[in-house]
């Protein structure tokens, strides 16, 4: 584990809106093939977090910095939301965001956007060069459709899957802009036991097969102490636990910030 | 029956111009909420465009058909880079603004633009040669469908098929559709939003600058105020197709065409704008969004 770099490193991230402090000092550190979980009660800033990390949000104090495998660090700080997806980061959210007016396909394609170059000149020519970048773009994305069981959907409307499907095609997008670190937002939010299940399995390969670095919030404890490396813990906008699903589990100040201040005593 | 043809393709051709001015509109709608008042400058500027280019060309001695291609061509290009800019300097820096002060802007470019063109040329009438002239294998219907009216139709068929192919199958394409459906979103896969809603406007431009040289050689005259009169009826026809859906502006257009050229052939052309709005406010009534238009659909 010692060997393996930090892939992302917020340092002192602090987020105003207005008066309301939303998010003061945290720290979070993901390394390489990890997954992490990031838990809190309601309103503890985990989607907040998100947003300043992904760019949404221009964070009002604190440093975060992405760095590649290849070793590549930058500072994220104040960029847009598409430049950080090109420099490796993907993310889903807690409402489901496909297109629904487009194809379960139409929305993975669109993923690889930003590693595709073909613009309105080779739209008009149609070259060699656009036609293979087409192939490879449909071909990926039919692969990481099979990755998340969608193989069989290609066609339909984003709008007519069942929630559970949406929620895995939203994950196939977002791994389609080619991410090496992918944010995963409640994916578990309005799944039955057996379909957590399935994508705790699926969230397992996506880290393995495609050696991917995982950041996820998520409230099914079940499922966050069965898959994370370690856990952070947010309550009121700040951390206050860090470590392995068992010691965070077994920590009076977490078990307070859940279940209240008896729970502890007894 | 022959005069009901020549009604029909009548409307045929007001329909096409209309449309090609209409997508502007109902295209940048569709992508930045904003309706772009200053659109039917970008056809004026289209038309004066091509009656330079006609003027210096017909000087130089070329035929009509090659000054009407090159006129085309170099309209397409100055009002594309027209369209990029006035998106650049009068709606960019109002993004994320309150929804009313980019439409003010908006209104303002208008007047400029008709302005910096009054100037810059003149407030006159303006006579445009007829670039298209008479086909002969069209004589035994010139009465019905003028030889002008057949390019136009052809024109504006050719320019909506174009455009229906590369939103439905290319990569920008598919990311303008995607920054219409949830602007944010795209951006968190990575498409450059500012691109796209150049790419919109360039589009949009393109296509008004072809119905500005199109219909100055049907009409034979310009001047500085067709844009503003063409705008309105562009706009009536983009809502009524539903603002922001780019079939629905077709099919507006044809629409509003149609019942224009009907209505004065047949009862009275005094009355051509009482039926193009009388349309439109019945059609407000009792689809408020539009022909295919898609109603908000709003959570409780």
């Amino acid at each position: 584990m010692s060997a393996k770099t930090i892939v992302l490193e917020v340092k002192n991230l602090s987020m105003n809106f207005g008066g309301l402090r939303a998010l003061s000092d945290v720290d979070l550190d993901i390394l390489q093939g990890e997954i992490v979980a990031l838990i809190g009660p309601n309103g503890a800033g985990k989607t907040t977090c998100f947003n300043c990390i992904t760019g949404i949000y221009d964070p009002t104090e604190g440093d975060i910095l992405l760095r590649s495998p290849q070793g590549k660090g930058v500072r994220l700080n104040g960029l847009k939301p598409n430049q950080v997806t090109e420099l490796g980061m993907a993310r889903t959210f807690q409402n489901i965001r496909l297109f629904p007016s487009m194809t379960v396909l139409e929305n993975v394609m669109l993923g690889t956007h930003c590693r595709t170059k073909s613009g309105i000149l080779g739209a008009i020519l149609r070259d060699r060069k656009t036609r293979e970048e087409e192939v490879r773009v449909v071909n990926k994305s039919y692969e990481l459709l099979k990755l998340v069981g969608l193989d069989h959907h290609v066609n339909d409307l984003a709008s007519n899957l069942p929630y559970g499907a949406q929620r895995r095609l939203e994950i196939a997008r977002a791994l389609a802009t080619d991410p090496f670190l992918l944010l995963l937002d409640e994916p578990a939010a309005g799944m039955n036991p057996n379909e957590t299940i399935a994508l705790e399995q699926l969230v397992m390969r996506i880290r393995d097969e495609l050696d991917m670095s995982i950041l996820l919030i998520e409230h099914d404890m079940k499922m966050v102490m069965s898959i994370s490396d370690r856990v952070h813990v947010l309550e009121y906008g700040q951390k206050i636990a860090e470590g392995t699903p068992a010691e965070v589990g077994a920590n009076p100040q977490v078990i307070k910030a859940y279940l209240g201040e008896e729970a502890v005593d007894a | 029956m022959e005069y009901f043809l020549e009604l029909f393709f009548g409307g045929l051709t007001r329909g096409s111009i209309y449309a090609l001015i209409a997508l502007g509109y109902t295209m940048v709608y569709g992508i930045i909420e904003l309706i772009n008042f200053a659109h039917g400058e970008i056809y004026m500027i289209g038309a004066f465009t091509g009656l330079i280019v006609a003027g210096v060309l017909t000087a130089m001695g070329f035929p009509a058909l090659a000054i009407l291609a090159v006129a085309l061509v170099v309209a397409v290009v100055y009002c594309s880079a027209y369209g990029y800019t006035m998106e650049k300097i009068a709606y960019k820096p109002l993004r994320g603004a309150n929804r009313l002060s980019p439409l003010i802007s908006a209104i303002g470019m208008s007047i400029f633009l008709q302005n910096y063109v009054l100037l810059a040329q003149t407030p006159n009438f303006l006579p445009f040669p007829n670039l298209i002239g008479e086909f002969e294998f069209m004589e035994d219907y010139a009465h019905i469908l003028g030889s002008a009216n057949l390019v136009i139709i052809l024109v504006t068929a050719a320019a909506m098929v174009a455009l229906t192919l590369f939103i439905k199958y290319t990569r920008m394409g598919r990311a303008m559709r995607a920054t219409a459906q949830n602007r944010k979103m795209a951006m968190l896969l990575g498409v450059n939003v500012d691109a796209v809603i150049s790419l919109t406007f360039i589009i949009g431009s393109s296509l008004a600058a072809i119905g500005g040289v199109l219909i100055a050689c049907h009409t034979g005259q310009i001047n500085i105020t067709i844009g503003f009169i063409a705008g309105i009826k562009a706009f009536t026809a983009a809502v009524l197709g539903g603002v922001g859906s780019i079939p629905g502006a077709m099919l507006g257009a044809l629409v509003l065409g149609f019942t224009e050229s009907f209505a004065t052939g047949y009862i009275s052309s005094d009355y051509e704008d009482v039926f193009a709005f009388g349309l439109l406010v019945l059609i407000l009534i009792f689809r408020p969004s539009g022909l295919l238009g898609k109603a908000p659909t709003q959570k409780v």
